[in-house]
């Protein structure tokens, strides 16, 4: 009686499941492709393979890495911070680091606009030391990183705190250092929030538009990320393009994805 | 504890070093591209222009080879008029802008990168082109809508995009103004009244002019849309058999401005380039390309040749029947202006 | 007993150095400048800019909106997380890794796909059309974009949790004769409840601040469906930066409050958690 009962809940949640997918991820999806297609299959070469998409393409990859490169160091150092010691502030501190996730992506970018456009006054001193930040790449990269800012450290610091501080302690008190410890006692427990936080960092990075909108200038073919010159083709009128050109972002997402779940796959089983 | 904030200093100056080398480095790939043979202009325009500037760089491009024997690359950017203009006064390198109204350009002057005067440097108020607001219904025209006051019935959906965020939506609204004040010989309250049903009317208010052409085409939302007559005629280039274009009797003439941006060519050194690019609109064969993209052009002879698609006998109404753009938006779009007032209850 | 372990595992100074130099750099010195951009007005005149009606309606419905799919998103994502964890089925893996997907498609390649699926002449939107339904272009339509953007928040907060959960303190529930409904509540709900919060927190804040997807199929009416975001737009294309920043200013202390509420409740959950093994 108990096993039935529990076995058509089991049914009736994983059907509520298939249908909010099917509905909010499956459609969505669906869209993307049966539009890009539309024309047939030339359409969408030529539209995937166009001198701008690759530089878009390029450009995206880019940021991505930067964003990527720049959280996984923020991300451990943090962690390690804020799960193993105790210090004033702490909730501030963790506070501030998801702060950017929740600012609207229009304000990020009005934000650095502000510090480093023309209006301001760190402008001339960047102007005479020929760097350009806003409407050039660096502006990119730093909107992207602040937008991704918060997901490689929220994945590892509730980890390291469940964790607790035993094995560290006993492992300094037998005399390891600190790159040891990390390296053999830390990480493998974090390794697969670690994996997530990778994931999900790439995956925003890669898709980020309002923030890298206000800062790109929308120069073709110089500034335009992926996700901006899908914009650009859809103000132009050319949907099917426009869609192939998404595709290739959502491709590039199933991929991350797909080597995600091997890796865990594969690593779960060793364990 | 001193150990420690000896390690919080190290590791602080190391990581300034690092993010500011990472900086650097992606700076780095724009310098060296001031090539002498080759110039390279910047031309940040407005959404509806994109068609007509590729066209028209490919023809520069050749003039300047025949004038100069040098080469030229031209970038484009394109976006919301209001948004293209904030982003060159806060920085974005522009050589010439090409926006949708003189308000605009008259911003990026506030900011001090456009000298005073820029108006007269070339003919025409600086405009080389022209358009006007007119009406795409579908087709056969089932709601039977010939002018603006059949925007106002019971039942007409109505797209436009928003004034506030839109250039192009600001001339839907002054030109729909334009009727009613003739309509009710500047009958003030009434115009307003008029304005007022006829937003009553309007079904998605999208943030740019491409935002509401695509509601209209592609979701088939409401029965007509106020859009400019250049995209009006892409929309039924594409799509020939389900949308025709009514012109009303009244509209306002839209003067779209171009301007040299002065700070950027002189520290670029590409002033002569510059000037010629936007002196060359005015040619005729350029005259002829923008009239080919659906842009009135400013040469009246030009203008004759295209009888056939440019309806002449609109009566058009200009901003100066509006006492200038300062004025209009004070008046019309500005926080508590006579827009707000009309969404409120 | 904490005083000692500080001393005994090596790197604070380090790691503390070198995060607070980033955080500094990509997320304080960014947010103060706001603060102080702000301060060009005074605090009558902020309050005059954040009290205009139409102000106020755009926070009504960016909050209402953002509430309404995140709290969707807290139930779903929930059982998302339970299905994925707990039972086996076809396609779990495909499943799974779908999650991100939201997070990768660009917002405004969302909102158009969205916007295209549920207009009256789209493909959901046309079944709904026939009872009267409109979705896309009214409040429902900001909704359902805003759960698209949100749910691998809270499935990707909950699912490591439920992971690490023990079957034995629910099987001995289950054996004392506690219902499925009770040992969800009594047992497992507590354990997931603070990366439930975290999660909703994190979606709300996202939710209120998006605005790639929704402007697309909001329509955009005043007093009706238009969002803060936008109104910071229309601010900023009036070359009033005083009013945008005094406006963002007003959503950044939010989302703040939103963000330091849940930290709190969260430490104190560990706390008790701690304190009882």
């Amino acid at each position: 009686m108990h096993k039935n009962q529990s076995k058509t809940v089991k049914y009736i949640l994983i059907g509520i499941c298939a249908v909010f997918a099917f509905l909010f991820l499956l459609l969505p999806l669906y869209i993307v492709f049966a539009e890009a297609l539309r024309d047939g299959i030339e359409k969408y070469r030529d539209a995937v393979t166009d001198e701008y998409t690759i530089k878009a393409v390029l450009l995206t990859v880019e940021a991505t890495a930067c964003a990527v490169v720049i959280n996984t160091i923020f991300g451990i150092f943090a962690a390690w911070a804020v799960g193993k010691f105790n210090f004033k502030g702490k909730k501030v501190f963790t506070t501030l680091i998801d702060l950017p996730v929740t600012i609207s992506p229009i304000i990020a970018g009005l934000i650095f606009v502000l510090i480093f456009g023309r209006q301001s006054v760190l402008y001339p001193f960047l102007q005479n030391m020929g760097i350009k930040v806003v409407f050039a790449v660096p502006g990119i990269i730093l909107a992207t990183v602040f937008v991704t800012f918060p997901f490689i450290s929220r994945e590892l610091i509730p980890v390291l705190e469940a964790q607790g501080t035993d094995e560290e302690e006993a492992a300094a008190l037998m005399g390891a250092g600190g790159f040891t410890i990390f390296t053999k006692v830390t990480f493998p427990h974090i390794k697969w929030a670690f994996l997530y936080g990778l994931v999900l960092c790439t995956a925003r990075a890669m898709g980020e538009f309002g923030a890298v909108s206000v800062l790109s200038g929308h120069l073709r073919g110089k500034t335009n990320t992926l996700p901006l010159h899908i914009e650009i083709l859809f103000n132009e009128f050319q949907y099917v393009p426009a869609f192939a050109v998404s595709s290739i972002l959502v491709i590039m997402a199933v991929i991350i994805l797909i080597a995600r779940s091997v890796i865990e796959y594969k690593g779960k089983k060793e364990c | 504890m001193k150990n420690k904030l000896f390690g919080i200093l190290l590791s602080t100056v190391v990581t300034v070093t690092a993010l500011t080398g990472c900086a650097a480095q992606g700076s780095n790939e724009n310098v060296g591209e001031e090539n002498n043979e080759t110039v390279t202009l910047t031309n940040v325009s407005y959404d509806p222009t994109r068609e007509l500037y590729t066209a028209y760089n490919e023809l520069f491009k050749q003039h300047w080879k025949e004038k100069t024997g040098g080469n030229v690359e031209i970038t484009q950017s394109h976006g919301g008029s209001g948004k293209q203009a904030l982003e060159v006064a806060n920085g974005l390198e522009a050589d010439v802008v090409t926006l949708a109204l003189e308000y605009d350009i008259k911003a990026i002057q506030d900011a001090g990168l456009i000298e005073e005067g820029w108006i007269n440097e070339f003919d025409n108020d600086s405009s080389p082109y022209t358009s006007t607001i007119v009406f795409l219904v579908r087709k056969g025209n089932p709601k039977n809508i010939n002018d603006w006051d059949d925007l106002i019935k019971d039942g007409v959906g109505v797209i436009t995009p928003n004034p506030k965020t839109s250039g192009g939506a600001r001339w839907n609204y002054l030109a729909a103004w334009a009727y009613a004040d003739k309509q009710f010989n500047g009958d003030e309250e009434k115009i307003k009244d008029f304005v007022k049903k006829l937003y009553k009317n309007v079904l998605v208010l999208d943030s740019g002019a491409r935002g509401a052409t695509t509601t209209f085409v592609e979701n088939g939302q409401g029965d007509v849309l106020l859009a400019w007559e250049n995209e009006a005629y892409l929309s039924i280039q594409d799509h020939p058999d389900e949308y025709e274009i009514v012109s009303p009797s009244i509209s306002i003439l839209a003067q779209p401005s171009v301007a040299v941006v002065d700070e950027v060519v002189d520290s670029r050194g590409t002033r002569e380039a510059a000037t010629e690019y936007l002196q060359y609109l005015y040619s005729d064969e350029a005259q002829r390309i923008a009239a080919e993209n659906y842009y009135r052009p400013s040469n009246e002879e030009i203008l004759k040749e295209y009888e056939n698609v440019f309806d002449t006998n609109i009566d058009l109404a200009t901003i100066q029947d509006f006492g200038g753009w300062d004025e209009a938006q004070s008046k019309h779009f500005a926080d508590g202006g006579v827009f707000d007032e009309i969404y409120e209850n | 007993m904490n005083k000692r372990s500080k001393r005994v595992i090596p790197g604070f100074g380090l790691s503390m150095g070198i995060s607070l130099t980033i955080l500094s750099f990509i997320v304080i010195i960014p947010l103060a400048s706001l603060v102080v951009y702000t301060a060009n007005l005074s605090l009558g005149e902020i309050i005059e800019v954040i009290t205009k009606p139409r102000v106020l309606s755009s926070f009504k419905v960016s909050f209402f909106t953002a509430f309404t799919a995140s709290a969707v998103n807290a139930v779903m994502g929930v059982i998302l997380a339970w299905v994925l964890v707990r039972y086996d089925f076809p396609f779990k893996r495909l499943l799974d890794g779908m999650i991100e997907l939201p997070f990768a498609l660009p917002t405004a390649v969302a909102g158009i796909a969205l916007t295209a699926l549920t207009a009256d002449k789209g493909l959901i939107g046309e079944i709904f059309a026939q009872y009267g339904i409109k979705i896309a272009y009214t409040k429902t339509g900001i909704i359902i974009a805003l759960i698209f953007v949100g749910i691998p928040f809270v499935v990707r907060s909950v699912q490591p949790v439920l992971e690490k959960l023990d079957y034995s303190y629910e099987e001995a529930a289950g054996v004392l004769g506690a219902s499925r409904f009770t040992v969800f509540r009594k047992v497992i709900f507590p354990e997931i409840k603070p990366a439930l919060m975290t999660g909703f927190g994190l979606a709300m804040g996202r939710c209120i601040g998006e605005y790639g997807s929704v402007v697309f199929i909001a329509g955009n009416m005043p007093y009706k469906t238009e969002i803060t975001p936008l109104i910071i737009m229309s601010e900023l294309q009036e070359y009033d930066y005083a009013s945008a920043t005094a406006i963002a200013l007003v959503m950044l202390i939010f989302a703040f409050l939103l963000l330091f509420f849940i930290n709190l409740i969260q430490a104190r959950n560990t706390k008790i958690i701690k304190g009882g093994r």
